[in-house]
This record gives C-alpha cells, structure tokens and sequence, in this order.
C-alpha cells in the first residue's frame, strides 16, 4: 500500500505539463470538510452497520466481536450517526445562510444549482447515446447529473436512514406520535435504504467520480479542492465557457496544491476507497448468502 | 505401598489361577504358620444379613424362668463362636496382611486389615463372605463371593438393570474393594454423594466404553454443568448426581417406560428437587402436553439438557436457549432473527436483548390469549417495560415477530419492503449499467487518444 502510494506520488507532485499549469478552485474548504467528515462517518456506519443487518454472517459475527461485540459496535455507530446529523445540520445551516441571508443568486435555479433541470434529463439521454455511439458526448456545467443525483442520494439517504434510526434510538418516545407498526418499518426501512447507499456509494459513486478512466485512480479535487485549467476544461466545458464569457475565470484561479497535503489526501482517499471497496465485496457476499442466492 | 487399594477388587476373591498354599510365593518365610496354629474348622453361623459381634439376632426373648435361662445358654453358645471371629480373621491376615502376597496367578490377595477393621464390613468374618473357606488350607479354587446372599434387594435390582450385563466387576465396579466398603454417607464411600460422579465416571468418562455401547461420553459434560460444579467445586451433597436421576440398582434405559430418565417421567423426576418449577411447568402449556400424551411437546432436558446443564443466567446459556425453543418454533424462530433482539445477541458481548423466555416465561408458558401470559395484550406494558422502561401503548404494538416477507400477516411491512427493494435494485440496475457503459466508452475513448489526453 504504501510503496504503490510513493510511485504514485512522484508523477503527480511533478505534473509532466510544467509550472506554468493553472488551478482552479472547485470546491472551497468547508465543502471540502464536508465530504470528509461524510465519507468517514458513513464509513464508520457502514462498517457497524452491517455487522448488524447481516448479523447471521460468521464474518460480520467475528468483525463485531473483534472490536468488542455488539456494545462496541452500536455505540460507535450511534457516535458516528451524531457527526454525521451534524454534518447534514451544519449543511442545511450553510444552504440557508447563503440563500436567504446572503441572497445567494443560482442557489435553486440555473447552471450552478444542485437542483435539477431539463438540461440534466437532455445530459443524461445525450451521455447513454455517446455510451455507444450514438452521438457527440454531452458537454457539462458545474454539477453533471450524476454528481446531482450523488448529491441527492445522500440528502434523502441521510433524511431517511436518520430518521428511522433516531426512531429505533428512541423507540419509546417516537411510539408516542407515531403506531406500532412503525417501529417495526422503521428497521425494514432503515436497513434497507442503507443497504442502498452503501451499495451506491461503494460501487457506482466510486467508479463515477474516482476509478473512471478520466479520474484514475482518484480525482483529487474534493481533497485539494483544485483542479487544473485542462482538467477543468475537459470535464467542465461549459462551466469554463461561461465564466470566461462572465470574465470571472481569474477570480477562481488558485495555487498549485501543496505536496504534503496531496500526499496526505491520497493516504486518506485510497484508505477509504480500499475500506469501501472490502466491505462492498463482504455485503455482496452476506446478502446473496441470507437470500439463497436469489437476491 | 498399600497394593490392596490399587489391584481390582475381583482379584481378592477366589482366583481361578490359585493353587493352594503351597504355592504362595510369600515375602516373609518366618510368617509361615502350623496348620495346628489355625482355629480352622469353626463354622460360623450363618444367621442373615444383619450379623454383629455378640449380638445375634438368633436370641429371641421368652416367658418364665426357664426359657430365660435356656435363651442365655444357647447365646452363650451361639456367642461363642462370634468371640472366636477375631481369631479367625486374624488368622486369615496372618497371611493376607502381607502386602506382597499374590497367588500364583500373580495377582494379589492381599488385605489391609486396619482398613476392613474400618469398613462397614468390620464386623463380619472372612468366611461370612468367603465362604468356601472352612480351614487351613483353604481349597485352591475358593468360590467367588456373592454379595447376594446378604444384599439380595440390590441384586435382584441390578439383574434387570442396563448393568446386567455390561458390568464386568459387578457389584465391586461401583462400590470398590470388598474390604474397603463404607457407609454412603461415609466420604470414603464409592458411592458417597460427592464421589458418584467420579465413580460413575470410570465408566461413562471413556471414550471407547462410550462409543462401544453407543452412548454419549457425558462425565466431562456433567462435571461442566451446573450440577457438576455444585457437586465438585462446592461441594454440595444435595445437588443432583448421577443417582439422583437414574437411580442406583435398577438404572433403566431412558427408553423404557418404567425408568426416571423416560421422557414423561423427566418432568418429576427433576421435581423431586425442582418442586417449584415443575409445578409452573405442569401448568404450562409444554407440561400439558406432556401430561396429555403428546410426547414431541419439551420436557425439562430438551431446553436445558440432561447433563450439560448451565445456569440459565449465563450468557452461553442465554445464547443457546433460543435456538432450542427454535428447533420446533421455526417460524416464530425465523422472524425474531430479523429483530434487533436477534441481531445484538449473536454479535456477542450483549445477550440481555429478549431471548424468548424473557417474554413469553420460561416454565409457566401460557398463549397470549390467556390473560395471565406475559405476552397477552394486556400485560405487554409490563412485560416490554422489563427492559425498556418508558414502554408505553403504542410502543408495544411493535410486534416482535414480524415478517415483512408476509402480505397476508404484515401488509403495511410487507409493501414496505417490496418499495424499497424495488428502489434499490432499480437505481443500482440501472446505474451499473450506466456506469459499465460509461467505463468501457471512456476506456476505448482514453486508448485511441493516448494517455495524454488525461
């Protein structure tokens, strides 16, 4: 792991395009944080919440006794469902200061928006048809609608999964607006939408955003939150286009990332991705097991 | 070195390989006596089981003067012979007290007599028991003992047991050395409480005696369980035994109708300690069933086992318990594995999530539709409350058994579930498709360019 880091390292430190090479910044510091404590609160979720919806599987019994049975594993996945329903707290707090404190204009609406559009169902027809030749490859603004309907993923994942743990977390208390039943959906729900995300983020996540052949092995903007001016063209072209027109492309220039932290980044990175890719192959194993195989 | 205790008692009776006296090799030539020397020829009387020194039975009381007297003359006589018996046994260990004394089989005869003289057979003769032996020299082929002829009960007990015939020392493979017999109440007994487990065990502790007559090799068990520990760390004389529950003599095969080890009898037989429980069982619906007939409904041993019995508090216990009550109730059994209850158990460190008897009692198991069951609809507050102490009415309407694989029983669930499946598999279809596509036109895309073009 750690001589396939060096090697790695070398090229990347040392871009072979030169100093003159231009960053820019796609993502600030805060988002940037964001998604770290995201991804490793969620993997903290996932590696304690499996063991427990595959509690019949011999390995999730091992991994959970290994680190101290089920006591171990709850209280850590409790104390990582509290930073993560801080995260998503801290988000909705930052959506709201910039939309309606600040009056943030393209929040809900227009090329820089996470909500979708009509250009996002025309992107992805346009994408599937250059998947196999059909046409010209569709070009992007700021979010493409894969990185849209990641984005969403995760906020109605969080919205869904948190709440029917809180509702499991304290039972009795959401007993007293909520029927029976309830109690007994919250589980099915909970682990079920779980199950979803993980399998989304550690496999289609994955490949969308870091093992594609354009981002391989990892695309290092949500670390460095910069990217480089061809980059930036290739993957964005309209984005580009659009600040350039709006003689805006100068106030987003940025430094070179600094070698340490992008060596710090790709530890990080590579760790989490290799966590991820594990337990995806042990909850593919553990669920076709508990369904005979049938899925 | 004291022999005696260590050569199978078998060996001091009658040897078929003896030759007479002649032929003892002896330790001691000094020791050799005069046959003139020996108070050979005496015969004892032979009055019955309860023979003691002095004291014989035989005297009886009668009216007048007369019969007075006559009675004392014939004890006087009778008695003669019975102050004779120590001279008689010691002059069977003027050589049998020599602790190297073997026949010419080479197995030893010898006796300790300090220890008979404490045995509960201290007040009988040698020749009470060997009884072919009139005088000296004894024959080379004295009879083999029968133990019978004073423990005739026993015997008979014995003769219709599963020992019958497996018992190759008879009654010395339980009991010991004949000349070492204690009361069993006596710790030096064989068959003192404390001891019938090792006793026991000489036997059922071997492996090959086991697998030869098809049992299960259950000493290591039971000195495992609960009973076993009561008996050998504490020390326990009314802890169960082997005994307590098959009986001594007339141990029958847990098959036979008539043995406390037979499946409907198990239940009053572990009564005869567990009075209380067996009274909440019998009033259960297991033990209804029982006493009805219907034999596949659980006795005491199929929850808890015969021999291997823990403290039901115990986390192992706790573990174990409920797939037991599972191997009947499968279904009942499938869907609490969907439960939280299930799943924290199983990831080990935390069994104090409800195992079934935490609900649904243990002995006294009542269905929910009689209101004294923990599990009727009116004592689900309590009984849920056991453990989660804010439980309230609605809270309790979570059922523990659902099964959202069932439209029929749990339709709200099991809609559910099919919408989250369908979500799932629809969104992961469709992007692993998309994302495959995207993968291979990327690839093909990057080679025709170079790698340049990163």
């Amino acid at each position: 792991m750690t001589e396939q880091t060096e090697t790695e390292i070398v090229p990347a430190a040392q871009p072979a395009s030169g100093k003159d090479e231009k960053y820019y910044l796609r993502f600030t510091l805060p988002q940037r944080y964001l998604h770290a404590v995201l991804f490793t609160s969620f993997l903290g979720l996932a590696a304690t919440g499996l063991p427990m919806r595959f509690s019949d599987n011999a390995g999730a019994r091992f991994f959970a006794r290994a680190v101290g049975g089920f006591g171990a594993i709850l209280f850590f996945h409790k104390f990582c469902a509290i930073i993560l329903t801080l995260a998503f707290l801290y988000h909705l707090k930052d959506i709201f200061t910039r939309a309606v404190v600040h009056k943030e204009k393209g929040m809900f609406w227009g090329p820089t928006s996470m909500v979708a559009n009509w250009k996002d169902v025309k992107d992805l027809v346009g994408h599937l048809r250059w998947f196999v030749g059909l046409g010209p490859k569709p070009q992007f603004d700021r979010y493409a609608y894969w990185e849209k309907f990641d984005y969403w993923a995760v906020f109605w994942g969080m919205v869904v999964i948190g709440f029917s743990g809180y509702a499991m977390w304290f039972a009795p208390f959401f007993a007293k607006f909520l029927p029976g039943w309830a109690l007994n959906a919250v589980l099915v729900v909970h682990g079920e939408e779980a199950l979803l995300a993980i399998l989304f983020i550690f496999s289609i996540h994955f490949v969308n955003t870091h093992l594609r052949p354009d981002s391989f092995p990892m695309d290092m903007v949500i670390f460095t939150g910069k990217e480089t001016e061809e980059e930036f063209k290739k993957k964005r072209a309209l984005e580009y286009q659009r600040l350039e027109r709006q003689g805006k492309l100068e106030a987003k220039l940025a430094d070179k990332p600094v070698y340490w932290w992008v060596n710090f980044a790709k530890v990080v990175g590579f760790t989490a991705i290799l966590i991820g890719l594990v337990l995806l192959v042990l909850t593919l194993i553990a669920y076709f097991q508990l369904n005979g195989g049938v899925g | 070195m004291n022999l005696f205790s260590f050569v199978p008692a078998r060996f001091l009776h009658s040897s078929p390989a003896g030759r007479g006296p002649d032929e003892f090799r002896r330790g001691n030539a000094s020791r050799m006596l005069e046959p003139g020397q020996l108070s050979a020829g005496i015969e004892l009387p032979r009055r019955g089981r309860r023979l003691n020194r002095g004291t014989l039975n035989c005297a009886r009381p009668a009216a007048g003067w007369k019969m007075l007297a006559a009675g004392i003359f014939v004890l006087l006589v009778l008695s003669l012979p019975c102050a004779l018996y120590a001279a008689n046994n010691a002059d069977c260990l003027a050589c049998h007290a020599d602790k190297t004394l073997q026949n010419a089989a080479g197995k030893s005869v010898a006796v300790d007599g300090d220890t008979f003289h404490a045995s509960v057979h201290s007040g009988l003769s040698c020749t009470d028991c060997h009884s072919s032996v009139k005088g000296f020299p004894h024959p080379d082929h004295p009879a083999a003992v029968q133990c019978t002829t004073c423990h005739a009960d026993q015997t008979k007990g014995l003769e219709g047991s599963v020992h019958a015939a497996a018992s190759p020392g008879g009654c010395l493979s339980c009991h010991g050395s004949p000349h070492a017999i204690f009361p069993k109440d006596d710790a030096r007994s064989a068959v003192y409480p404390l001891n019938i487990p090792r006793t026991c065990g000489t036997c059922h502790g071997s492996e090959r005696l086991a697998k030869k007559y098809g049992l299960q090799n259950v000493y290591s068990v039971y000195m495992d369980s609960i009973h076993g520990y009561a008996v050998s760390k504490e020390g326990l004389l009314v802890a169960a035994n082997c005994m307590s529950c098959h009986g001594s003599h007339h141990i029958l095969s847990h098959k036979n109708p008539k043995s406390p080890t037979y499946k409907a009898n198990i239940p009053a037989t572990c009564g005869t300690c567990h009075g209380g429980v067996n009274d909440e069982y019998l009033g259960g619906v297991h033990g209804k069933a029982v006493a009805s007939g219907n034999m596949k409904a659980p006795v005491c041993t199929d929850c808890h086992t015969a021999h291997a019995i823990l403290q039901p508090t115990l986390a192992t216990f706790r573990m174990q318990s409920t797939p037991i009550c599972g191997s009947c109730h499968q279904g009942r059994f499938a869907t609490y594995g969907d439960t939280f209850h299930s799943q924290l158990g199983l990831l080990g460190g935390y069994v104090q999530t409800a195992r079934c008897w935490d609900c649904h009692g243990a002995h006294e198991i009542l269905p929910a539709s009689d209101p004294r069951s923990p599990v009727a609809p009116g004592n689900l507050i309590k009984t849920c409350g056991k453990c989660h102490a804010d439980a309230n009415a609605s809270f309790v309407q979570y059922q523990p058994h659902a099964n959202p694989r069932n439209r029929r029983l749990n339709p709200a669930l099991y809609y559910i579930r099919l919408f989250m499946n369908l979500l799932l598999w629809s969104v992961l279809g469709f992007f692993a498709l998309h994302t495959l596509l995207w993968f291979i036109r990327s690839k093909r895309e990057q080679d025709r360019n170079g790698h340049a073009g990163r």
